[in-house]
């Protein structure tokens, strides 16, 4: 008797080529006016992250990492929630904060170094910008866990990076998301970077969305470049695990294409090369070519949809920049839910 | 002789304590290609290859359980963890295993190694990017903590604590990275651990700082008969120089920028209180940063203890 197969191959999903031609995958069904609203969302993630790289070198923005590259991941899958549902992002998520809506000045002023920027408005369950690598993962899962629990319809979308997938957290957020079941998605965009230990650095393994195999779960890749294949992926495992489906690992397979943050030189560790093939598979340009075929893009909407990007972040960074300067007092307000008999002391320095 | 930054003297220790034993290998998050985010291993990956400076995967848990091992083994791992507010996860080694094992097994195994790591504020970074949680490590018997002060006393003290049979946490203060030059020796010279320093001899009030804190608490003095220590390691606690310089001074003040609760300084407090309680004037003075969350940039200046607020605690002590 030959030997078995006990798992099958990890499937990689696409909708859209490199020029923007359907593939085998259909796409999912969207108006006219949603794939619209979801392409100009898209060049507005893309101006700001440009916008705030330039700050950042007038040294009015603190080290900030840029999404170039990964707006279809970002976008794709935030914009597959819906009300109610709770989203885990890294620090490299300035896409997922605008697919919700999140105030642009106030993402501005948290890069710039106010924390105050980070105050999510009421009804958004998003948390805020977490740094450890990783580490939002188990959260993500106890979030699920309590969703379950109150019998909510609601599930939760954890993002971490190729390196994240090295971390015990996600090791252990996953075994237990598979135990229970959980309505939990786990969107890994592989960028192919941690700084400058590339993928094949952190794992041995082919792909990183079989991990999921050995949690009892589904595991799956996305062209991570491909809106619609991502936006389709996530939507397909948030509703599964709304009907008590259970876990999913969404893998998008993207590019980092800009330096790790402001930070970094990439230059020190990574061919141009490689850089330069990935401007080929741009984000942006697929979705594009995609509205183009449909007839939904001109180069009059473009500029009209640039354009109107552009009014909303020049406005956001008006209103970041007038701010006024935090009272050093603030630095107590949040520590606990009251002042200590220690900080009730310190703070008369103020 | 010439002249580096610390960055310069801690690479410089690295690759001549690399030359000297084969059993030294670094590893950590881009510290290879990379050489590491501040550049401190800079060039070893080039000259000692890739078996001896490890680019490992983004597992703090990992990288330090696997110094242990190493070191368990023979060799002389030398970890850098990018900054010390990522250092959580390996607590558990930290403390579970490097600091007990040479109890645990009688002194048959031990855990010579070395982490380096970033720490202290200052440097307008991100969150969890300016911890300064020297404390925590304090506590556990079994582990020493060293922060130099200087790029002499960089190169120095990680010689020295490479060479240490016992698990060292080496913290590095981010702020003194680039700010100060010096003359560093080429030759193999060391600073010894568990030896404060007195950089300024007083008379009138004795000042214990350390890190990038130093360098503070010496522009604060000018004008005051103060003599200022830097601890150097802060465990084991050089306590004969600390009494000493209290009993000829009987005035305190300590500056730490980590919050006071439970920060070093309530351990020099108490120190001095027990051991030379007769011969002070005046109460012991801490100087700190606040008992909060260490704030974004835009309030990173606040928290810190500033100058003025040292010079203040020493008029207090010389009028009390
Ligand atoms: C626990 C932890 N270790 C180290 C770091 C420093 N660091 C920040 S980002 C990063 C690489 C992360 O790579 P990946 O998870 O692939 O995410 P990407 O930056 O590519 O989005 C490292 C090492 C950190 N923030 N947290
Ligand atoms: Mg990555």
């Amino acid at each position: 008797m030959p030997e078995q197969i006990v798992e099958p191959l990890i499937k990689r999903l696409a909708v859209l080529d490199e020029k923007g031609n359907e593939t085998v995958t259909p796409a999912p069904s969207l108006t006219d006016e949603e794939l619209k609203r979801m392409y100009e969302l898209l060049v507005l993630a893309r101006t700001f992250d440009q916008r705030a790289l330039t700050l950042q070198r007038e040294g009015r923005l603190g080290t900030y990492p840029s999404i170039l590259g990964q707006e279809a991941s970002q976008l794709g899958s935030a914009l597959a929630s819906e009300k109610g549902d709770w989203l885990f992002p890294s620090y490299r998520e300035s896409g997922v904060y605008i697919a919700l809506g999140f105030p642009l000045h106030m993402l501005l002023q948290y890069w710039a170094g106010d924390e105050r920027g980070m105050r999510v408005p009421e009804g958004m369950n998003v948390l805020p910008v977490c740094i450890p690598v990783g580490t939002q993962i188990p959260h993500a899962v106890g979030a699920a866990m309590a969703a379950k629990y109150r019998k909510d319809r609601a599930a939760a979308i954890v993002y971490f990076g190729d390196g994240g997938s090295s971390r015990g957290d996600f090791h252990e957020g996953m075994n237990m998301a598979g135990v229970f079941k959980l309505p939990v998605v786990f969107l890994c965009q592989n960028n192919q970077w941690a700084i400058s230990v590339p993928r094949d650095r952190q794992t041995a393994s082919k792909t990183i969305a079989q991990k999921a195999v050995a949690y009892g779960f589904e595991g799956i890749q996305v062209d991570g470049n491909d809106f619609l294949a991502v936006y389709k992926a996530t939507r397909d495992a948030m509703a599964k695990a709304k009907e008590g489906g259970g876990p999913t690992l969404i893998e998008c397979v993207t590019y980092r294409m800009s330096d790790h943050t402001t930070a970094d030189d990439a230059s020190r560790y990574r061919p141009k090369e490689e850089t330069e093939k990935w401007k080929a598979r741009d984000p942006l340009l697929r979705m594009r070519l995609y509205l183009e075929k449909k007839g939904l893009w001109t180069e009059a909407y473009q500029k009209d949809a640039e354009a109107h990007a552009t009014a909303m972040v020049d406005e956001a960074q008006k209103n970041a920049e007038s701010v006024a300067a935090p009272d050093p007092k603030d630095m107590f307000t949040y520590t606990y839910a009251g002042l200590t008999q220690r900080q009730a002391r310190e703070i008369k320095d103020f | 002789m010439a002249t580096m930054n610390a960055v310069q003297a801690l690479n410089l220790a690295l690759s001549e304590e690399m030359e000297r034993d084969k059993d030294v290998v670094v590893l950590g998050e881009d510290v290879g290609k990379n050489g590491g985010v501040f550049r401190v291993t800079e060039g070893l990956y080039d000259r000692f290859g890739p078996e001896r400076v490890m680019d490992m995967p983004l597992a703090e848990t990992g990288i330090v359980g696997a110094a242990i091992g190493m070191a368990f083994y023979g060799l002389k791992p030398v970890v850098e963890m990018q900054f010390m507010g990522f250092i959580y996860a390996a607590v558990e080694h930290l403390f579970s295993h490097a600091a007990r094992i040479r109890t645990r097994s009688r002194g048959r195994f031990t855990a010579s190694l070395v982490v380096r790591t970033p720490y202290g504020a200052g440097v307008k970074a991100l969150e969890h990017h300016s911890e300064s949680a020297e404390a925590l490590f304090c506590h556990m018997p079994g582990l020493k903590v060293v922060v130099p002060s200087s790029p002499l006393t960089a190169k120095g003290l990680l010689l020295s604590a490479i060479r240490d049979p016992d698990p060292v946490l080496f913290l590095e203060p981010t702020r003194l990275y680039r700010m100060l030059k010096e003359e560093v020796p080429e030759i193999d010279y060391t600073v010894p651990l568990g030896k404060a320093r007195i950089v300024r001899e007083g008379t009138d009030v004795t000042l214990i700082a350390w890190g990038s804190m130093l360098q503070r608490a010496m522009k604060a003095v000018e004008g005051f008969n103060t003599e200022v220590i830097d601890l150097l390691t802060l465990s084991p606690l050089d306590e004969e120089t600390v009494l000493q310089s209290v009993k000829k001074t009987g005035r305190v003040v300590i500056v730490h920028e980590a919050p006071s609760m439970c920060g070093l300084g309530a351990e020099l407090s108490a120190l001095i209180a027990e051991f030379a309680m007769l011969h002070l004037k005046a109460p012991i003075l801490r100087v700190t940063s606040y008992d909060v969350v260490l704030p974004l940039p835009k309030l990173e200046a606040y928290y810190l203890p500033s100058i003025e607020k040292i010079r203040k605690a020493i008029e207090t002590v010389l009028q009390y």
